[in-house]
């Protein structure tokens, strides 16, 4: 057995190229982007917002230390990973005046994040659905009124405490393209429609993290400068949600001729979650492949799902499905774009 | 009856009205089956083609020895034979044509015979009196529902062989669990097709 002098010699398994990235660095980074959405929301509809997200967050991190605990595993707090899907969850709750909101909907929903999608597939890295939306659709049909009424208008600005803008097209589709052209017009006595500038802005009701489609862009945008997301996902879903709702938005509208390519794409990809799906919950790194091609075929399958699900479904809004319906699909779609092994010239080496 | 609605009544088999998501019969083998993703093909494709066939079948025998004698209230025993008929059929053929995949399947083959799904669709198809095409389309749509259900679940449980599930939760709990969360997300598709 040959004996070295010192350790310069160390026998590693691979990877051997190593990075500052670390999975604590990268959690609490993306949390802290999208912190300007949630102070955002806080801002526009008042407190309530944010004891909603201490409630959600709070709870995230109570149960993941019970279970690390419970399982004797080691302690993955600090990690922030925990932290994160407590805010997930959060940005996945109806901003909604003070109390109106049970606070039980929140803390039930992140529960389940971390207790049944998470833990109970072995913790972090190792669930195939996101723990944030597998919380947020639970407790979504759980307590449905909860979670589709009381839409907050705001003290601070001139919003209508009303439907959400996706209400409004799937409810009002009729008035709603007139109330569109002209801006934001009043139309019986009643704010229908938002302007693109209100849904960019985020002064329409809806979910904490995705009413302003400006600070998510922001947080999306620093968090693929710095590579912690891909770029393709985030492009590709919503281009292919805009795409889709241009060719057929015009044929749920029942005040007109039902005809192609007169949908509004510019209201479907600012309205909604899309936003906060696109590149908080469809660039997770767990849930979602790993291969150039398989994110594109992700991202695209998420488009048709959110554009399908906003147009003929019952749920108003798509992206949390779309999303989970596509997390179920990534390992059937790793086995499409599996790589070339090094020095063979056969194709599929699974 | 037009072709629209053919589509539209495969397309609610498969995804708003899956028969094994929002409906939950044909759990044993949805669970038995679900390990490898070959498997679950083959599997998929055996339920699919009994359970259009015994839709045909079980439409002739309540259309045309049932009903016009009067002994409807023996549909589910002339049902279970059909099918326990068309299921030792479809064993004499893989047993001879697959050796491979009729090992895979093992017990789960036979078993065909009490998959509720099976007998599900032969009884909805009369509680609902969809004709003969509708019956056949019906019964087609629900086996690729099925088959969709089980791809779907093996390429998830493929990938959780390589997790670190809590020892509690191994084997059929977290089976039980992913299905629960799968269906939650096939709760998505609601409403979509208004019946």
């Amino acid at each position: 057995m040959i004996k070295y002098a010192s350790d310069d010699l160390v026998v590693s398994a691979a990877p051997h190229v190593r990075t500052r990235l670390r999975v604590p660095l990268v959690m609490w980074v993306v949390s802290a982007t999208l912190l300007p959405a949630i102070a955002w929301a806080g801002y526009v509809f008042g407190p309530w917002v944010l004891v909603v997200t201490a409630a959600a967050v709070l709870a995230a991190v109570v149960t993941e230390l019970a279970i690390t605990l419970l399982l004797r595993r080691p302690q993955t707090v600090s990690d922030g990973s925990a932290f994160l899907t407590g805010l997930l969850v959060a940005c996945n709750m109806p901003a909604t005046g003070w109390g109106v909101l049970p606070l039980y909907v929140p803390v039930v929903a992140s529960i389940f994040a971390i207790a049944v999608a998470k833990h109970a597939f072995g913790g972090l890295g190792q669930n195939w659905i996101n723990p944030a939306l597998a919380g947020r659709i639970f407790v979504f049909f759980a307590w449905l009124p909860a979670m589709t009424g009381g839409w907050a208008g705001s003290p601070a600005f001139d919003v209508v405490s009303s439907a959400t803008p996706l209400n409004l097209l799937k409810f009002q589709s009729g008035m709603m393209q007139d109330g569109l052209q002209a801006g934001s017009q009043a139309v019986l006595g009643m704010r229908l429609a938002p302007s693109h500038g209100d849904l960019f802005l985020g002064l329409t009701p809806g979910c904490i993290g995705e009413i302003s489609a400006a600070a998510l862009l922001l947080g999306g945008l620093i968090l693929i400068l710095l590579r912690i997301v891909n770029w393709e996902i985030p492009l590709t879903y919503i281009a292919s949600t805009a795409l889709f709702s241009w060719i057929f938005g015009g044929l749920a509208m029942t005040g007109q001729a039902p005809s192609f390519f007169t949908g509004d794409p510019l209201y479907h990809v600012l309205s909604g979650g899309l936003m906060l799906g696109a590149f908080y919950m469809a660039t997770d790194w767990v849930t979602t492949p790993v291969s150039f091609g398989g994110r594109i075929v992700f991202a695209l399958g998420c488009g048709i799902l959110t554009v399908l699900i906003r147009l003929t479904g019952s749920n108003v809004e798509g992206v949390s499905f779309a999303i989970v319906l596509m997390n179920i699909t990534v390992p059937l779609i790793e086995r499409m774009f599996v790589p070339r092994r090094f020095g063979t010239s056969e194709g599929r080496a699974a | 009856m037009s072709v629209e609605s053919v589509i539209l009544l495969v397309m609610s088999a498969i995804f708003i009205n899956n028969f094994v998501l929002a409906k939950f019969l044909g759990i044993c083998p949805f669970i038995g089956v679900s390990r490898q993703l070959d498997s679950a093909l083959g599997m998929g494709m055996a339920v699919t083609f009994v359970l259009t066939i015994s839709s045909v079948v079980t439409w002739f025998v309540h259309s045309y020895l049932l009903v016009p004698y009067g002994l409807e209230f023996l549909k589910t025993i002339a049902f279970i034979l059909v099918i326990a008929a068309l299921v030792q059929f479809v064993e004499l053929v893989l047993k001879k044509s697959s050796p491979a995949l009729y090992k895979t399947l093992g017990i789960y083959l036979p078993l065909i015979t009490t998959n509720c799904a099976v007998l599900g669709a032969a009884s909805i198809n009369v509680q609902k009196g969809y004709n003969l095409l509708m019956s056949t389309v019906f019964g087609l749509g629900a086996g690729l529902g099925f088959t969709l259900a089980l791809i779907l679940m093996a390429g998830v449980r493929e990938r959780l062989e390589e997790c670190n599930i809590p020892k509690v939760l191994r084997g059929a709990p977290i089976a039980f669990i992913t299905a629960g969360l799968i269906s939650l997300a096939f709760m998505g598709f609601a409403g979509m097709i208004k019946e």
